[in-house]
Protein backbone atom coordinates (compact mmCIF):
# COMPACT_ATOMS: atom_id res chain seq x y z
CA UNK A 1 0.00 0.00 0.00
CA UNK A 2 1.15 3.53 -0.79
CA UNK A 3 0.97 6.41 1.72
CA UNK A 4 -1.72 8.57 0.98
CA UNK A 5 -1.96 12.25 1.70
CA UNK A 6 -5.06 13.39 0.50
CA UNK A 7 -5.30 10.66 -1.58
CA UNK A 8 -2.37 10.93 -3.55
CA UNK A 9 -0.38 7.77 -4.03
CA UNK A 10 3.69 8.08 -3.73
CA UNK A 11 3.98 8.53 -7.32
CA UNK A 12 1.79 11.62 -6.84
CA UNK A 13 -1.08 10.05 -9.11
CA UNK A 14 -4.58 10.52 -7.96
CA UNK A 15 -6.82 7.57 -7.81
CA UNK A 16 -8.91 6.17 -10.52
CA UNK A 17 -11.27 4.57 -8.41
CA UNK A 18 -13.68 5.60 -5.65
CA UNK A 19 -16.89 3.88 -4.24
CA UNK A 20 -19.75 5.71 -2.24
CA UNK A 21 -19.31 4.75 1.57
CA UNK A 22 -21.37 2.47 2.71
CA UNK A 23 -24.99 3.40 4.62
CA UNK A 24 -23.43 0.63 7.20
CA UNK A 25 -19.93 0.87 7.88
CA UNK A 26 -19.68 -2.29 9.47
CA UNK A 27 -19.48 -5.13 6.83
CA UNK A 28 -20.78 -7.62 9.71
CA UNK A 29 -23.51 -6.21 10.67
CA UNK A 30 -24.66 -4.99 6.97
CA UNK A 31 -24.05 -8.35 5.91
CA UNK A 32 -25.70 -9.90 8.99
CA UNK A 33 -29.04 -7.63 8.33
CA UNK A 34 -29.37 -8.63 5.01
CA UNK A 35 -29.25 -12.67 5.47
CA UNK A 36 -31.53 -12.10 9.04
CA UNK A 37 -34.15 -9.83 6.12
CA UNK A 38 -33.83 -12.87 3.78
CA UNK A 39 -34.39 -15.63 6.29
CA UNK A 40 -37.34 -13.90 8.04
CA UNK A 41 -39.52 -13.77 4.87
CA UNK A 42 -38.83 -17.76 4.16
CA UNK A 43 -40.02 -18.32 7.54
CA UNK A 44 -42.96 -16.08 7.41
CA UNK A 45 -43.70 -17.35 3.94
CA UNK A 46 -43.57 -21.18 5.34
CA UNK A 47 -46.45 -20.06 7.76
CA UNK A 48 -48.65 -19.26 5.82
CA UNK A 49 -51.27 -21.88 5.62
CA UNK A 50 -52.79 -22.34 2.55
CA UNK A 51 -56.22 -25.02 1.98
CA UNK A 52 -55.97 -25.77 -1.85
CA UNK A 53 -59.29 -27.48 -1.42
CA UNK A 54 -60.63 -24.37 -0.16
CA UNK A 55 -59.15 -22.00 -2.69
CA UNK A 56 -60.61 -24.79 -5.11
CA UNK A 57 -64.04 -24.48 -4.03
CA UNK A 58 -63.99 -20.74 -4.03
CA UNK A 59 -62.85 -20.43 -7.51
CA UNK A 60 -66.34 -20.42 -9.06
CA UNK A 61 -67.59 -18.06 -5.96
CA UNK A 62 -64.94 -15.56 -7.07
CA UNK A 63 -65.85 -16.19 -11.24
CA UNK A 64 -69.28 -15.52 -10.16
CA UNK A 65 -68.55 -12.20 -8.41
CA UNK A 66 -66.07 -11.34 -11.91
CA UNK A 67 -69.08 -12.17 -14.07
CA UNK A 68 -71.21 -9.93 -11.97
CA UNK A 69 -69.17 -6.91 -12.60
CA UNK A 70 -69.35 -8.05 -16.54
CA UNK A 71 -73.12 -7.69 -15.67
CA UNK A 72 -73.72 -5.41 -12.99
CA UNK A 73 -77.52 -5.19 -12.53
CA UNK A 74 -78.41 -1.55 -11.39
CA UNK A 75 -81.87 -2.17 -11.14
CA UNK A 76 -83.44 -5.11 -9.64
CA UNK A 77 -81.98 -3.22 -6.23
CA UNK A 78 -82.34 -0.08 -7.59
CA UNK A 79 -84.04 1.34 -4.85
CA UNK A 80 -81.70 0.53 -2.13
CA UNK A 81 -78.54 1.37 -3.85
CA UNK A 82 -80.19 4.72 -4.47
CA UNK A 83 -81.08 5.65 -0.83
CA UNK A 84 -77.81 3.88 0.17
CA UNK A 85 -75.87 6.11 -2.27
CA UNK A 86 -78.14 9.35 -1.02
CA UNK A 87 -77.53 8.61 2.58
CA UNK A 88 -73.65 7.68 2.09
CA UNK A 89 -73.56 11.09 0.10
CA UNK A 90 -75.26 13.11 3.17
CA UNK A 91 -72.54 11.18 5.65
CA UNK A 92 -69.83 12.45 3.88
CA UNK A 93 -70.31 15.98 3.13
CA UNK A 94 -72.07 16.52 6.68
CA UNK A 95 -69.60 14.99 8.70
CA UNK A 96 -66.86 16.80 6.68
CA UNK A 97 -67.85 19.92 7.16
CA UNK A 98 -68.75 19.26 10.87
CA UNK A 99 -64.80 17.83 10.98
CA UNK A 100 -63.44 20.96 9.22
CA UNK A 101 -65.05 23.21 11.72
CA UNK A 102 -63.86 21.24 14.68
CA UNK A 103 -60.25 20.38 13.28
CA UNK A 104 -59.37 24.17 12.49
CA UNK A 105 -59.69 25.41 15.63
CA UNK A 106 -57.54 21.86 17.14
CA UNK A 107 -55.31 22.38 14.53
CA UNK A 108 -54.22 26.47 15.26
CA UNK A 109 -54.17 25.32 19.08
CA UNK A 110 -51.95 22.19 17.97
CA UNK A 111 -49.36 24.48 16.21
CA UNK A 112 -46.33 24.93 18.57
CA UNK A 113 -45.05 28.46 17.49
CA UNK A 114 -48.61 29.49 17.97
CA UNK A 115 -50.32 28.13 20.99
CA UNK A 116 -48.85 28.18 24.25
CA UNK A 117 -47.69 24.53 25.36
CA UNK A 118 -50.64 23.59 27.69
CA UNK A 119 -53.19 24.41 24.86
CA UNK A 120 -50.10 22.35 22.43
CA UNK A 121 -50.99 19.49 24.88
CA UNK A 122 -54.41 19.23 25.07
CA UNK A 123 -55.09 19.49 21.04
CA UNK A 124 -52.27 16.73 20.70
CA UNK A 125 -54.11 14.30 22.42
CA UNK A 126 -57.36 14.99 21.27
CA UNK A 127 -55.28 14.46 18.08
CA UNK A 128 -53.66 11.56 19.45
CA UNK A 129 -56.99 9.32 20.69
CA UNK A 130 -58.45 10.21 17.00
CA UNK A 131 -55.88 8.75 14.98
CA UNK A 132 -55.13 5.81 16.96
CA UNK A 133 -58.69 4.09 16.58
CA UNK A 134 -59.07 2.89 12.74
CA UNK A 135 -62.93 4.06 11.45
CA UNK A 136 -64.34 0.13 11.57
CA UNK A 137 -63.11 0.44 15.49
CA UNK A 138 -65.16 3.82 15.97
CA UNK A 139 -67.69 3.13 13.74
CA UNK A 140 -68.60 -0.39 15.75
CA UNK A 141 -68.44 1.79 18.97
CA UNK A 142 -71.22 4.50 17.89
CA UNK A 143 -73.16 1.71 16.78
CA UNK A 144 -73.32 0.53 20.12
CA UNK A 145 -73.58 3.78 21.61
CA UNK A 146 -76.37 5.31 19.29
CA UNK A 147 -77.66 1.83 17.55
CA UNK A 148 -77.80 1.41 14.19
CA UNK A 149 -77.78 3.83 10.97
CA UNK A 150 -76.52 6.98 9.28
CA UNK A 151 -75.65 8.97 12.77
CA UNK A 152 -73.08 6.24 13.84
CA UNK A 153 -71.58 6.85 10.46
CA UNK A 154 -71.71 10.72 10.78
CA UNK A 155 -70.01 10.42 13.98
CA UNK A 156 -67.18 7.49 12.96
CA UNK A 157 -66.35 9.69 9.89
CA UNK A 158 -65.70 13.31 11.71
CA UNK A 159 -64.45 12.31 14.64
CA UNK A 160 -61.40 10.48 12.08
CA UNK A 161 -61.78 14.02 10.25
CA UNK A 162 -60.55 16.10 13.30
CA UNK A 163 -57.31 13.59 13.63
CA UNK A 164 -56.30 13.29 9.95
CA UNK A 165 -57.06 17.57 9.27
CA UNK A 166 -55.65 18.74 12.52
CA UNK A 167 -52.58 16.91 12.34
CA UNK A 168 -51.61 17.90 8.88
CA UNK A 169 -53.26 21.26 9.40
CA UNK A 170 -51.19 21.90 12.80
CA UNK A 171 -47.62 20.97 10.86
CA UNK A 172 -48.49 23.32 7.68
CA UNK A 173 -48.53 25.89 10.14
CA UNK A 174 -45.47 25.30 12.09
CA UNK A 175 -43.57 25.35 8.55
CA UNK A 176 -45.09 28.83 7.26
CA UNK A 177 -42.97 31.59 6.76
CA UNK A 178 -41.97 32.71 10.00
CA UNK A 179 -41.07 36.39 8.65
CA UNK A 180 -44.39 37.26 7.19
CA UNK A 181 -45.61 36.36 10.49
CA UNK A 182 -43.10 38.51 12.21
CA UNK A 183 -44.08 41.60 9.95
CA UNK A 184 -47.62 41.53 11.12
CA UNK A 185 -46.85 40.90 14.20
CA UNK A 186 -44.59 44.44 14.20
CA UNK A 187 -47.36 46.25 13.09
CA UNK A 188 -49.04 46.01 16.58
CA UNK A 189 -51.62 43.09 15.27
CA UNK A 190 -53.66 41.09 17.81
CA UNK A 191 -53.26 37.00 17.72
CA UNK A 192 -56.46 36.79 15.58
CA UNK A 193 -55.53 39.42 13.37
CA UNK A 194 -52.01 37.45 12.98
CA UNK A 195 -54.09 34.33 12.49
CA UNK A 196 -55.75 35.75 9.53
CA UNK A 197 -53.11 38.15 8.15
CA UNK A 198 -50.58 36.12 8.36
CA UNK A 199 -51.04 32.26 8.76
CA UNK A 200 -54.39 32.06 6.92
CA UNK A 201 -53.11 33.24 3.46
CA UNK A 202 -50.43 30.72 3.74
CA UNK A 203 -52.02 27.67 5.15
CA UNK A 204 -55.68 27.91 3.03
CA UNK A 205 -54.75 26.55 -0.34
CA UNK A 206 -53.71 23.29 1.74
CA UNK A 207 -56.68 23.39 3.62
CA UNK A 208 -58.66 23.63 0.91
CA UNK A 209 -56.67 20.73 -0.89
CA UNK A 210 -56.92 18.45 2.15
CA UNK A 211 -60.70 18.91 3.21
CA UNK A 212 -61.31 17.46 -0.48
CA UNK A 213 -59.09 14.67 -0.16
CA UNK A 214 -60.64 14.28 3.09
CA UNK A 215 -64.06 14.46 1.60
CA UNK A 216 -63.03 11.75 -0.93
CA UNK A 217 -61.35 9.27 2.07
CA UNK A 218 -65.11 10.11 4.24
CA UNK A 219 -67.05 8.49 0.81
CA UNK A 220 -64.59 5.51 0.45
CA UNK A 221 -64.56 5.04 4.40
CA UNK A 222 -68.67 5.63 4.32
CA UNK A 223 -68.63 2.11 2.20
CA UNK A 224 -66.78 0.33 4.92
CA UNK A 225 -68.32 1.77 7.99
CA UNK A 226 -71.55 0.81 6.61
CA UNK A 227 -70.61 -3.23 7.10
CA UNK A 228 -70.61 -2.84 10.84
CA UNK A 229 -73.74 -0.96 10.49
CA UNK A 230 -73.27 2.76 10.16
CA UNK A 231 -75.40 3.20 7.48
CA UNK A 232 -74.70 4.22 3.88
CA UNK A 233 -73.64 2.38 0.67
CA UNK A 234 -72.19 -0.11 2.72
CA UNK A 235 -74.98 -1.73 4.46
CA UNK A 236 -76.60 -2.26 0.80
CA UNK A 237 -73.27 -3.40 -0.49
CA UNK A 238 -73.24 -6.06 2.58
CA UNK A 239 -76.47 -7.47 2.05
CA UNK A 240 -75.92 -7.86 -1.28
CA UNK A 241 -72.75 -9.62 -1.04
CA UNK A 242 -74.75 -11.91 2.38
CA UNK A 243 -77.23 -12.77 -0.70
CA UNK A 244 -74.99 -13.26 -3.42
CA UNK A 245 -76.41 -11.21 -5.69
CA UNK A 246 -73.06 -10.07 -6.94
CA UNK A 247 -74.53 -8.22 -9.66
CA UNK A 248 -76.17 -6.08 -7.29
CA UNK A 249 -72.64 -5.41 -5.54
CA UNK A 250 -70.73 -4.98 -8.81
CA UNK A 251 -73.37 -2.22 -9.64
CA UNK A 252 -72.81 -1.16 -6.07
CA UNK A 253 -69.32 -0.89 -6.47
CA UNK A 254 -68.73 0.28 -9.83
CA UNK A 255 -70.99 3.41 -8.47
CA UNK A 256 -68.33 4.11 -5.94
CA UNK A 257 -65.17 3.78 -8.16
CA UNK A 258 -67.17 6.03 -10.59
CA UNK A 259 -68.10 8.73 -7.41
CA UNK A 260 -64.25 8.55 -5.94
CA UNK A 261 -63.38 9.21 -9.43
CA UNK A 262 -65.26 12.35 -10.35
CA UNK A 263 -64.34 13.42 -7.15
CA UNK A 264 -60.97 12.81 -7.24
CA UNK A 265 -60.93 15.11 -11.07
CA UNK A 266 -63.29 18.18 -9.36
CA UNK A 267 -60.61 18.19 -6.14
CA UNK A 268 -57.57 18.75 -8.95
CA UNK A 269 -59.44 21.20 -10.36
CA UNK A 270 -60.39 23.10 -7.31
CA UNK A 271 -56.77 23.04 -5.98
CA UNK A 272 -55.28 24.16 -8.82
CA UNK A 273 -57.66 26.96 -9.10
CA UNK A 274 -56.79 28.21 -5.39
CA UNK A 275 -52.93 27.88 -5.56
CA UNK B 1 -37.05 60.61 20.65
CA UNK B 2 -35.76 57.17 20.92
CA UNK B 3 -33.23 56.56 23.60
CA UNK B 4 -31.61 53.42 24.53
CA UNK B 5 -29.59 52.74 27.52
CA UNK B 6 -27.64 49.81 28.01
CA UNK B 7 -29.26 47.65 26.19
CA UNK B 8 -28.12 43.72 26.60
CA UNK B 9 -29.61 40.98 25.02
CA UNK B 10 -27.94 37.35 25.51
CA UNK B 11 -29.53 34.51 23.60
CA UNK B 12 -30.66 31.43 25.55
CA UNK B 13 -27.91 29.93 23.93
CA UNK B 14 -25.71 32.16 25.86
CA UNK B 15 -23.83 34.10 23.46
CA UNK B 16 -24.14 37.94 23.87
CA UNK B 17 -25.55 40.00 20.90
CA UNK B 18 -25.86 43.39 22.54
CA UNK B 19 -23.28 44.47 25.03
CA UNK B 20 -24.49 47.79 26.61
CA UNK B 21 -25.91 49.71 23.92
CA UNK B 22 -26.68 52.70 24.44
CA UNK B 23 -28.27 55.70 21.97
CA UNK B 24 -30.23 58.40 21.45
CA UNK B 25 -32.05 59.48 18.29
CA UNK B 26 -33.75 62.44 17.84
CA UNK B 27 -37.21 63.19 16.24
CA UNK B 28 -36.35 63.12 12.08
CA UNK B 29 -33.34 61.87 12.16
CA UNK B 30 -32.00 58.81 10.16
CA UNK B 31 -29.14 56.27 11.27
CA UNK B 32 -27.16 53.83 8.90
CA UNK B 33 -26.09 51.19 11.60
CA UNK B 34 -23.52 48.69 9.31
CA UNK B 35 -21.25 45.81 10.82
CA UNK B 36 -20.50 42.70 9.96
CA UNK B 37 -22.96 39.39 9.84
CA UNK B 38 -23.49 38.37 13.80
CA UNK B 39 -22.52 41.77 15.01
CA UNK B 40 -25.56 41.96 16.68
CA UNK B 41 -27.96 44.70 13.90
CA UNK B 42 -30.73 42.85 13.58
CA UNK B 43 -31.33 42.23 17.49
CA UNK B 44 -30.86 45.04 18.03
CA UNK B 45 -33.58 46.94 16.00
CA UNK B 46 -35.92 43.53 17.50
CA UNK B 47 -35.05 44.73 20.39
CA UNK B 48 -36.60 48.10 19.83
CA UNK B 49 -40.07 46.74 19.20
CA UNK B 50 -39.51 43.84 21.55
CA UNK B 51 -39.99 41.28 18.41
CA UNK B 52 -36.76 39.34 20.22
CA UNK B 53 -36.93 40.36 24.42
CA UNK B 54 -34.07 42.52 25.27
CA UNK B 55 -32.12 40.81 28.70
CA UNK B 56 -31.46 44.16 30.40
CA UNK B 57 -31.55 47.64 29.88
CA UNK B 58 -33.86 50.32 28.62
CA UNK B 59 -35.58 51.63 25.47
CA UNK B 60 -37.41 55.08 25.71
CA UNK B 61 -40.09 55.78 22.58
CA UNK B 62 -40.95 59.69 23.28
CA UNK B 63 -40.26 59.32 26.79
CA UNK B 64 -42.46 55.84 27.10
CA UNK B 65 -40.48 52.98 28.57
CA UNK B 66 -41.06 49.83 26.27
CA UNK B 67 -39.24 47.12 27.96
CA UNK B 68 -41.45 46.47 31.54
CA UNK B 69 -44.69 47.48 28.68
CA UNK B 70 -47.63 44.10 28.90
CA UNK B 71 -48.91 42.71 25.84
CA UNK B 72 -51.62 44.93 25.12
CA UNK B 73 -49.69 47.95 26.11
CA UNK B 74 -46.98 46.08 24.08
CA UNK B 75 -49.42 45.84 21.03
CA UNK B 76 -50.02 49.94 21.54
CA UNK B 77 -46.84 50.55 21.41
CA UNK B 78 -45.39 48.64 18.32
CA UNK B 79 -47.96 50.51 16.16
CA UNK B 80 -45.95 53.56 16.79
CA UNK B 81 -42.63 51.68 14.87
CA UNK B 82 -42.75 50.84 11.26
CA UNK B 83 -40.60 47.83 10.40
CA UNK B 84 -39.19 47.37 7.09
CA UNK B 85 -37.45 43.48 6.37
CA UNK B 86 -34.99 42.35 3.97
CA UNK B 87 -36.73 39.77 2.45
CA UNK B 88 -39.68 42.29 1.97
CA UNK B 89 -41.85 39.52 4.97
CA UNK B 90 -45.38 40.77 2.58
CA UNK B 91 -47.84 38.69 3.00
CA UNK B 92 -47.40 36.86 -0.32
CA UNK B 93 -51.09 35.36 -0.90
CA UNK B 94 -52.55 38.72 0.00
CA UNK B 95 -53.35 41.77 -2.04
CA UNK B 96 -50.63 44.50 -2.35
CA UNK B 97 -53.80 47.22 -0.46
CA UNK B 98 -54.22 43.80 2.15
CA UNK B 99 -50.84 44.28 2.72
CA UNK B 100 -50.70 48.01 2.98
CA UNK B 101 -53.63 48.02 5.24
CA UNK B 102 -51.99 45.35 7.37
CA UNK B 103 -50.38 48.69 8.72
CA UNK B 104 -53.59 49.67 10.66
CA UNK B 105 -53.95 45.97 12.33
CA UNK B 106 -52.56 47.55 15.52
CA UNK B 107 -55.82 50.61 15.02
CA UNK B 108 -58.79 48.52 13.86
CA UNK B 109 -60.97 45.98 15.52
CA UNK B 110 -60.64 42.14 14.51
CA UNK B 111 -64.10 41.87 12.93
CA UNK B 112 -63.09 45.00 10.86
CA UNK B 113 -59.70 43.76 9.70
CA UNK B 114 -61.43 40.38 9.15
CA UNK B 115 -64.41 41.79 6.52
CA UNK B 116 -61.53 44.16 5.06
CA UNK B 117 -63.87 47.16 6.27
CA UNK B 118 -60.91 49.46 7.50
CA UNK B 119 -62.09 53.18 8.22
CA UNK B 120 -62.06 55.28 5.39
CA UNK B 121 -59.34 57.36 6.50
CA UNK B 122 -57.28 54.44 6.58
CA UNK B 123 -58.11 53.41 2.78
CA UNK B 124 -57.34 56.85 0.77
CA UNK B 125 -54.26 56.83 3.07
CA UNK B 126 -53.47 53.58 1.60
CA UNK B 127 -54.29 54.61 -2.00
CA UNK B 128 -52.17 58.08 -1.70
CA UNK B 129 -49.07 56.22 0.12
CA UNK B 130 -49.46 53.39 -2.53
CA UNK B 131 -49.12 56.60 -5.12
CA UNK B 132 -46.50 58.29 -3.28
CA UNK B 133 -44.46 54.76 -3.75
CA UNK B 134 -45.40 55.01 -7.23
CA UNK B 135 -47.63 51.64 -7.09
CA UNK B 136 -50.96 53.46 -8.10
CA UNK B 137 -51.82 50.50 -10.30
CA UNK B 138 -51.03 47.53 -8.90
CA UNK B 139 -53.67 47.92 -5.78
CA UNK B 140 -55.58 44.99 -6.29
CA UNK B 141 -52.54 42.51 -7.29
CA UNK B 142 -51.21 39.83 -5.40
CA UNK B 143 -47.62 40.53 -3.46
CA UNK B 144 -46.22 37.69 -5.26
CA UNK B 145 -47.18 38.94 -8.55
CA UNK B 146 -44.87 41.91 -8.17
CA UNK B 147 -41.04 42.09 -8.70
CA UNK B 148 -38.39 42.99 -5.79
CA UNK B 149 -38.58 46.70 -5.77
CA UNK B 150 -42.20 47.13 -6.32
CA UNK B 151 -42.15 44.50 -3.24
CA UNK B 152 -40.07 46.52 -0.90
CA UNK B 153 -42.33 49.64 -1.71
CA UNK B 154 -45.29 47.75 -1.06
CA UNK B 155 -43.17 46.79 2.10
CA UNK B 156 -42.73 50.83 3.26
CA UNK B 157 -46.33 51.41 2.34
CA UNK B 158 -47.41 48.96 5.11
CA UNK B 159 -44.96 50.72 7.55
CA UNK B 160 -46.07 53.93 6.86
CA UNK B 161 -49.89 53.50 7.15
CA UNK B 162 -49.00 52.48 10.96
CA UNK B 163 -48.06 56.45 11.12
CA UNK B 164 -45.00 55.69 13.11
CA UNK B 165 -42.54 57.86 14.86
CA UNK B 166 -39.81 55.58 13.81
CA UNK B 167 -38.93 53.32 11.32
CA UNK B 168 -36.73 50.02 12.04
CA UNK B 169 -35.59 49.14 8.63
CA UNK B 170 -33.78 45.50 8.63
CA UNK B 171 -31.65 45.36 5.42
CA UNK B 172 -33.67 46.81 2.86
CA UNK B 173 -32.41 46.89 -0.32
CA UNK B 174 -29.86 42.87 0.70
CA UNK B 175 -32.18 41.49 -1.88
CA UNK B 176 -31.68 44.01 -4.44
CA UNK B 177 -29.96 45.00 -7.43
CA UNK B 178 -28.02 48.20 -7.72
CA UNK B 179 -30.11 50.33 -9.02
CA UNK B 180 -33.24 49.46 -7.40
CA UNK B 181 -30.92 49.75 -4.20
CA UNK B 182 -30.36 53.19 -4.38
CA UNK B 183 -34.03 54.10 -5.35
CA UNK B 184 -35.43 52.47 -2.50
CA UNK B 185 -32.66 53.89 -0.23
CA UNK B 186 -33.86 57.36 -1.99
CA UNK B 187 -37.26 56.54 -1.24
CA UNK B 188 -36.80 56.04 2.12
CA UNK B 189 -35.36 58.76 3.17
CA UNK B 190 -37.24 61.02 1.34
CA UNK B 191 -40.17 59.52 3.29
CA UNK B 192 -38.34 60.09 6.37
CA UNK B 193 -37.80 63.74 5.66
CA UNK B 194 -41.34 63.86 4.19
CA UNK B 195 -42.78 62.72 8.13
CA UNK B 196 -39.77 63.81 9.85
CA UNK B 197 -39.72 59.89 10.83
CA UNK B 198 -36.58 58.91 12.94
CA UNK B 199 -35.25 55.61 11.13
CA UNK B 200 -32.56 53.09 11.89
CA UNK B 201 -31.49 51.19 8.76
CA UNK B 202 -29.47 48.22 8.89
CA UNK B 203 -27.12 47.75 6.20
CA UNK B 204 -24.24 46.02 4.53
CA UNK B 205 -23.34 48.48 1.97
CA UNK B 206 -21.71 50.77 3.46
CA UNK B 207 -20.87 52.90 0.38
CA UNK B 208 -24.65 52.75 0.05
CA UNK B 209 -24.93 53.95 3.66
CA UNK B 210 -22.48 57.16 3.11
CA UNK B 211 -24.68 58.09 0.14
CA UNK B 212 -28.01 58.35 1.62
CA UNK B 213 -27.72 59.09 5.83
CA UNK B 214 -25.96 61.45 7.72
CA UNK B 215 -25.20 59.93 11.08
CA UNK B 216 -23.42 56.08 11.04
CA UNK B 217 -23.31 53.66 13.71
CA UNK B 218 -21.22 51.09 13.60
CA UNK B 219 -21.44 47.71 16.06
CA UNK B 220 -19.19 44.99 16.04
CA UNK B 221 -19.86 41.97 18.23
CA UNK B 222 -22.59 43.66 20.07
CA UNK B 223 -20.79 47.03 20.95
CA UNK B 224 -20.74 50.54 19.65
CA UNK B 225 -17.25 51.51 17.75
CA UNK B 226 -18.22 54.12 15.83
CA UNK B 227 -20.60 56.96 15.76
CA UNK B 228 -20.63 60.26 13.47
CA UNK B 229 -20.76 61.05 9.89
CA UNK B 230 -20.34 59.26 7.03
CA UNK B 231 -17.45 60.90 6.08
CA UNK B 232 -15.73 59.64 9.03
CA UNK B 233 -15.18 56.46 7.99
CA UNK B 234 -11.50 56.10 7.17
CA UNK B 235 -9.71 52.87 6.48
CA UNK B 236 -8.90 52.59 10.16
CA UNK B 237 -12.70 52.88 11.45
CA UNK B 238 -13.67 49.94 8.88
CA UNK B 239 -10.94 47.85 10.31
CA UNK B 240 -12.29 48.18 13.71
CA UNK B 241 -15.73 47.82 12.78
CA UNK B 242 -15.27 45.08 10.21
CA UNK B 243 -11.19 43.94 10.38
CA UNK B 244 -8.63 44.37 8.27
CA UNK B 245 -9.33 44.46 4.50
CA UNK B 246 -8.27 46.71 1.85
CA UNK B 247 -10.75 49.57 2.03
CA UNK B 248 -9.76 51.68 -0.66
CA UNK B 249 -12.70 51.21 -3.10
CA UNK B 250 -15.08 52.11 -0.27
CA UNK B 251 -14.06 55.18 1.46
CA UNK B 252 -16.15 57.59 0.48
CA UNK B 253 -16.20 56.84 -2.95
CA UNK B 254 -20.18 55.45 -2.62
CA UNK B 255 -20.26 54.24 -6.64
CA UNK B 256 -20.56 50.47 -7.87
CA UNK B 257 -18.56 48.81 -4.96
CA UNK B 258 -21.58 46.13 -4.13
CA UNK B 259 -20.98 43.91 -1.00
CA UNK B 260 -22.81 41.15 -1.56
CA UNK B 261 -24.44 40.21 1.72
CA UNK B 262 -25.65 36.92 2.84
CA UNK B 263 -29.50 37.19 2.60
CA UNK B 264 -29.97 34.58 5.33
CA UNK B 265 -30.30 36.20 8.54
CA UNK B 266 -27.88 34.75 11.45
CA UNK B 267 -29.90 32.01 13.19
CA UNK B 268 -29.85 32.42 16.52
CA UNK B 269 -32.57 35.62 15.92
CA UNK B 270 -34.50 32.94 13.98
CA UNK B 271 -34.51 30.58 16.56
CA UNK B 272 -35.85 33.07 19.05
CA UNK B 273 -38.42 34.25 16.83
CA UNK B 274 -39.76 30.49 16.25
CA UNK B 275 -40.36 29.90 20.12
CA UNK B 276 -42.92 32.43 20.28
CA UNK B 277 -45.40 34.26 17.78
CA UNK B 278 -47.43 35.87 20.20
Amino acid sequence: MNSRIGGIDAAGNYPQHWRRPPFISSPWLRYGLACGAVLYLIVGIGSVEINWTRVWDGLPRGWAFVYGFLAPDFFSRGEDIRAGILESLTMTLTSTVVGILISVPIGVGAARNLAPPLVYGVCRSIIAISRSFQEVIIAILFVAMVGFGPLAGFLTLAFATIGFLSKLLAEDIEEIEESQAEAIRATGAGWLQLVNYAIQPQVMPRLIGLSLYRLDINFRESAVIGIVGAGGIGATLNTAIDRYEFDSAAAILIIIIAIVLVAEYSSGVIRKWVQ
Amino acid sequence: MLSLTALTKRYKTGDLALKEVSLEIPEGEVVGLIGPSGSGKSTLIRCINRLVEPSSGSVRLKGLELTGLNRTELRRARRRMGMIFQEYALVERLTVMENVLSGQLGYVGFWRSFWRRFPPEAVAQAFATLDRVGLAEHVDKRADALSGGQRQRVGISRALLQNPDLLLIDEPTASLDPKTSRQIMRLIVEVCAERRLAAIINIHDVALAQLFVRRIVGLRQGEVVYDGPPNGLDAEVLTEIYGVEDWSATIGKGHDQEERPETAQPEKVVKERLAGVR
